[in-house]
């Protein structure tokens, strides 16, 4: 797959859907294509985040790790976004993400990413859309494990 | 050292001054013989004196015998010779005796500048002998390299006035003297005024060079000054860069050349001033002479030879004279700079000699115990840091030592250390102050270690078996020519009283190895348990791997290196994992490696980029032009300009971007923007030779899966590969010499050794590839043995001064690793991991503790801790606090009470 492709690819995402084009094109020249093997981690639990990934090829799977064990929280596929939170601010990885298929992915490092977000305005208001949109999905879900819980344990 | 110079000298050469003292009065006689040879020369055969007659002859040589007492033994008549046989003869003796003069001239400064030499020898070698046995508290306040250029450079000067100190004054006085005798016995007034001069000379002179002594004086002090001053900014370098204070630095030595400039040059004036007036004075003389004895010898009451004769004579009195004058100058001097260093290198509390005499082989001493008896420590302000402390350690004890307020623990361990010399109390090992015992015991049985570590320049080798050197074990062997020379070496060091130990020699001691096999004194594998006790065998293999070996030097270690390039390549075939790297073979163009990597099939020493000499150079373009592949490249170049042009253009300078691109800059981005302007729809001919090349470089660092433009077709790849052979041929020799070729069964020089195992590149996009690749090289080394091989390599790696080549956590592990290899009976660890995380303090600690214990005689670990909680590894704890222990026992008993230990501890 040549940079132009991936550029095309890029365009899909809603996060740079009207992005320019020669700006993604930087930042696909400046983002790392790797690949990794089936049972391979793309990061791990509790490392720093220094990255986002693009799926550009292959499954992955998201994995929450307790002290219970491991849980399998969900699947992505081609054109998903992982890891992009850590984009924005330091901390550590909340889980680990790794291969289930063969995945070509391209590695968007923190720095060039900041930098681009720093040049577009319109970039930075489609993140935190974005991120708005989630975190009321992450409260909508939250809110229905409270719902389901039982009373008993609401009242301690 | 005796206060005076002349008298260090004469005690020290006494025998060899008064030959050397005999010599020179035996040299007097033909001396004075060829005074009077000219005179008799022209008053006889030249003017005809005793030659009245054409027939006329004169005895030659007659001499008799006559003793006291005993009479007339012999005579001899002569020979009998006419006017120009005298002539002849007489002109033939001066000729003999101007050999024999010079015969012993060379002689005496032959024998003086050995004498000199042995002098200088014997004053350096106890200068440096007493730095080494300064008490440490003296040791605090020196300056290396002040030190260092005095027993380099202040000392220089004793040596050349040693062969001088006594034998110049002798000979020239004896010289003038002898001339001042000559021309008073040919005429007393003559005589009277060349006196009369020389007594100007002697007194007024060296009033003069009174002033020029005092100003050496400044000037040596300024200079060491200096030297201490240089030799601190190097050290300090790091603070002066950190703090920028490069400009005061050079404000500060600006200042100090300033002075030193100043003194020079007034030294330099009065220097002339006094020759000038020395010049002057010597030459005013002959012409007092022409003047006063013309008179004489006109009123016809001295003869011509004779005025000649005290002419001639004269000419030898002022140069004596100016050499007598300038060596008493030079005394002075010399005194002045003996008495600098002198006072620098006299010590009150010298340890003594016998402290530090050498002991060979395992010293048995009886000191089953280490203990402090009512020790008190003072720091540089005279604060009492340790007040009236006693402590007794057992043998096999591990001990923690923890400071609340103050610095007790570390006072405590560093007295033990014979860091600091205490002011009150003592430290005894078993029952002798450990002070007065010779440093063969304390030295050995005891090992300290703290967190200001020093090593000396050299390998990692050198510095880890440091602590083992105590004195030659096996003597080298020598033969023929060697052992010559090492007689020689032996003899010279005797006679300048310098200890002839041979440097040469194995100072290795095995048995002074801690051997954790139980008996088994094994140098090696020790020294691989201490590496990995203090976890630095990972560095070392690092530094191995990082590093070039010369093939040629050690063929074996290349071929191994070779046989592992080819088992890591079956291996990675094997488990299926080809896509990890691609190796470098000679008819597939290699996709992980630069355009210019495949064409050149080798490693070059330089790396390929701007400063590169080969591609500086016109026949590298030239070779290419003749492959065909001159113009392929150029339009790649200005493929990969086009894009990047695209992608860059109008990006800041400072933008990240551009460090994701090794060979881009943002100048590099204008400049293809200026080209591809000029160009427009022409073909790629149009572009100057220098913008051509600019694209060529552009294509040689190009990798198509890292950066993906899609410019890189198969068929120059093709056309690479096939013509890569062809363009190394078309290169001149000068430029092939850069390159060494990828070749599967050769080691390459200029390559690294991890280059030299992988022999290819890794994948760019496999995100795992370096670590699993490293995990399988790892395996396949330790297999085939070849781990241990790369640890000698790693081993041999140079440290640098004070091993500024290591990182601080390095040199701290080193530094621990060097003093647990030793075998000891008491370990004294003073903070000695200060920079560590705390759970790889915790691995090292516990680690090192296990180490230790596997020693057969059961040594004690005094551990002082900068992290209170890993006392639990110990035994016994000792807390501290504002000098003094204030709760002494065992782990489990202090935890339980409710004393400052289990606050701290909670």
């Amino acid at each position: 797959m040549l940079l132009c492709d991936e550029v095309q690819l890029l365009k899909k995402l809603p996060y740079f859907a009207d992005m320019d084009g020669c700006k993604l094109k930087l930042l696909a020249f400046a983002s790392e294509r790797v690949s990794y093997e089936p049972g391979q981690k793309l990061f791990k639990q509790g490392e720093r985040g220094d990255s986002a990934y693009v799926i550009l090829n292959g499954t992955v799977e998201t994995i929450l790790e307790t002290s219970a064990g491991q849980t399998k929280i969900r699947e992505n596929g081609i054109m998903s976004v992982i890891g992009e939170v850590s984009l924005l601010c330091d901390g550590e990885r909340t889980n680990t993400v790794k291969a289930v298929t063969h995945v070509d992915a391209l590695r968007i490092n923190k720095d060039s990413f900041s930098r681009l977000i720093h040049d577009s305005p319109d970039m930075t208001l489609r993140m935190t859309r974005m991120l708005a949109e989630r975190l009321r999905n992450t409260t909508n879900e939250l809110d229905s494990v409270k719902a389901y819980q039982p009373l008993s344990t609401m009242v301690n | 050292m005796e206060r005076n110079l002349l008298r260090y000298i004469w005690n020290h050469t006494r025998p060899q001054q008064i030959w050397v003292l005999l010599i020179v009065l035996g040299s007097m006689v033909p001396y004075f013989l060829s005074l009077d040879l000219p005179k008799q020369i022209i008053n006889g055969p030249i003017q005809g004196g005793g030659f009245e007659d054409a027939t006329s002859a004169q005895p030659f040589m007659e001499f008799s015998i006559d003793l006291p007492w005993i009479g007339h033994i012999y005579s001899f008549d002569g020979l009998s010779l006419e006017r120009m046989q005298t002539l002849v003869a007489l002109s033939g003796v001066f000729l003999f005796l101007v050999i024999i003069n010079n015969g012993f001239k060379f002689y005496i400064n032959t024998y003086k500048g050995r004498l000199g030499e042995r002098l200088l020898r014997r004053i350096r070698f106890e200068l440096f002998d007493r730095v080494l046995r300064f008490p440490p508290r003296r040791m605090k306040s020196v300056h290396g390299a002040e030190v260092a250029s005095m027993i380099k450079d202040e000392v220089e000067p004793f040596g050349g006035f040693t062969g001088d100190a006594f034998v110049q004054p002798a000979m020239l006085g004896g010289q003038a003297a002898a001339a001042m005798i000559f021309i008073l016995v040919q005429n007393f007034w003559l005589g009277m005024i060349a006196f009369g001069m020389v007594l100007v000379q002697v007194i007024v002179i060296p009033r003069m060079r009174r002033r020029l002594i005092e100003l050496g004086r400044q000037r040596q002090i300024t200079a060491r000054h200096l030297a201490g001053k240089v030799g601190e900014v190097v050290d300090g370098i790091g603070t002066v860069h950190a703090y920028d204070t490069s400009n005061y630095e050079r404000a500060d030595i600006a200042h100090r050349l300033g002075t030193i400039f100043k003194i020079r040059y007034d030294i330099y004036q009065w220097k002339f001033l006094v020759k000038f007036l020395n010049n002057f004075l010597a030459q005013v003389t002959p012409f007092l002479f022409y003047l006063v004895g013309g008179y004489l010898t006109l009123r016809g009451s001295l003869d011509v030879g004779q005025l000649v004769a005290v002419i001639n004579a004269y000419k030898d009195l002022p140069g004596p004279l100016k050499e007598l004058i300038d060596w008493d100058q030079a005394r002075q001097d010399v005194q002045v700079k003996y008495e600098q260093v002198r006072d620098y290198f006299e010590v009150e509390d010298l340890s003594s000699e016998t402290t530090q005499a050498i002991a060979v082989g395992v010293q048995s001493y009886d000191g089953p115990h280490l203990s402090a008896v009512n020790l008190s420590v003072d720091d540089e302000s005279g604060a009492k840091v340790l007040t009236g402390t006693s402590i007794r350690l057992g043998l096999g004890e591990t001990v923690a030592m923890v400071d609340n307020i103050g610095r007790g623990a570390e006072a405590l361990a560093e007295t033990f250390g014979r860091q600091v010399w205490p002011v009150g109390g003592k430290v005894q090992l078993g029952d002798e102050d450990i002070l007065e015992l010779p440093e063969s015991i304390s030295g050995r049985y005891l090992s300290y270690v703290s967190s200001d570590s020093y090593f000396f320049h050299g390998s990692l080798k050198d510095n880890l078996l440091y602590g083992l050197k105590h004195a030659p074990v096996i003597s080298a062997k020598y033969a023929g020519s060697d052992a010559t020379q090492r007689r020689w070496e032996v003899r010279e060091a005797k006679l300048a009283s310098n200890p002839d130990y041979d440097v040469r020699a194995n100072w290795v001691d095995d048995r002074m190895i801690s051997s954790p096999n139980h008996g088994e004194s094994d140098i090696k594998s020790s020294l691989l348990a201490a590496l990995n006790t203090v976890q630095l065998t990972e560095d070392i293999l690092e530094f191995a791997l990082h590093s070039s070996v010369d093939a040629s030097g050690n063929p074996k270690l290349a071929e191994d290196v070779v046989a592992m390039r080819h088992a890591l390549h079956e291996e990675v075939k094997r488990l299926g994992r080809t896509s990890l790297f691609v190796p470098f073979e000679p008819d597939v163009y290699n996709a992980e490696a630069t355009i210019g990597e495949n064409l050149l099939f080798g490693k070059t020493l330089q790396p390929l980029d701007r400063m590169n000499e080969l591609l500086d150079s016109d026949d590298f373009y030239k070779a290419l032009q003749n492959v065909g592949l001159l113009r392929p490249f150029v339009n790649t170049g200005l493929d990969i300009a086009r894009h990047i042009v695209e992608i860059f253009a109008g990006l800041p300078p400072d933008h990240p971007f551009f460090n994701q691109v090794p060979f881009l800059t943002a100048d590099a981005v204008i400049e293809y923007q200026q080209i591809l302007k000029k160009l427009g729809t022409k073909l790629s001919h149009a572009l100057s030779e220098p913008e051509q090349r600019s694209m060529i470089r552009l294509t040689l660092g190009y990798i198509e899966p890292r950066y993906r433009l899609g410019v890189l077709q198969k068929d120059l790849q093709d056309a690479i590969v096939e013509d890569r052979q062809g363009f190394y041929e078309q290169l001149p020799p000068h430029l092939q010499a850069m390159i060494e070729r990828y070749d599967q069964g050769k080691y390459m020089s200029f390559a690294t050794l991890r280059e030299n195992i992988l022999f290819g590149k890794i994948a760019h996009r496999n995100a795992e590839a370096p670590t699993e690749i490293r995990e399988i090289a790892g395996r396949i080394s330790r297999e085939r043995g070849f781990y241990h091989q790369l640890l000698r390599v790693g081993l041999d790696f140079d440290i640098g001064a004070g091993g500024r080549r290591l990182t601080l956590i390095q040199r701290q592990k080193l530094n621990l690793a060097r003093a647990i290899i030793r075998r000891s009976n008491f370990y004294i660890f003073n903070k000695a991991l200060p920079g560590l995380e705390r759970r790889l303090q915790e691995e090292i600690v516990t680690d090192v503790l296990t180490y230790l214990r596997q020693q057969d005689n059961n040594p004690t670990v005094v551990w002082v801790l900068s992290n209170i909680s890993l006392s639990r590894l110990f035994g016994r704890v000792v807390m501290f606090d504002k000098g003094e222990i204030v709760e002494d026992g065992l782990y489990e008993t202090l935890r339980e009470e409710s004393g400052i230990f289990s606050t701290l501890v909670a």
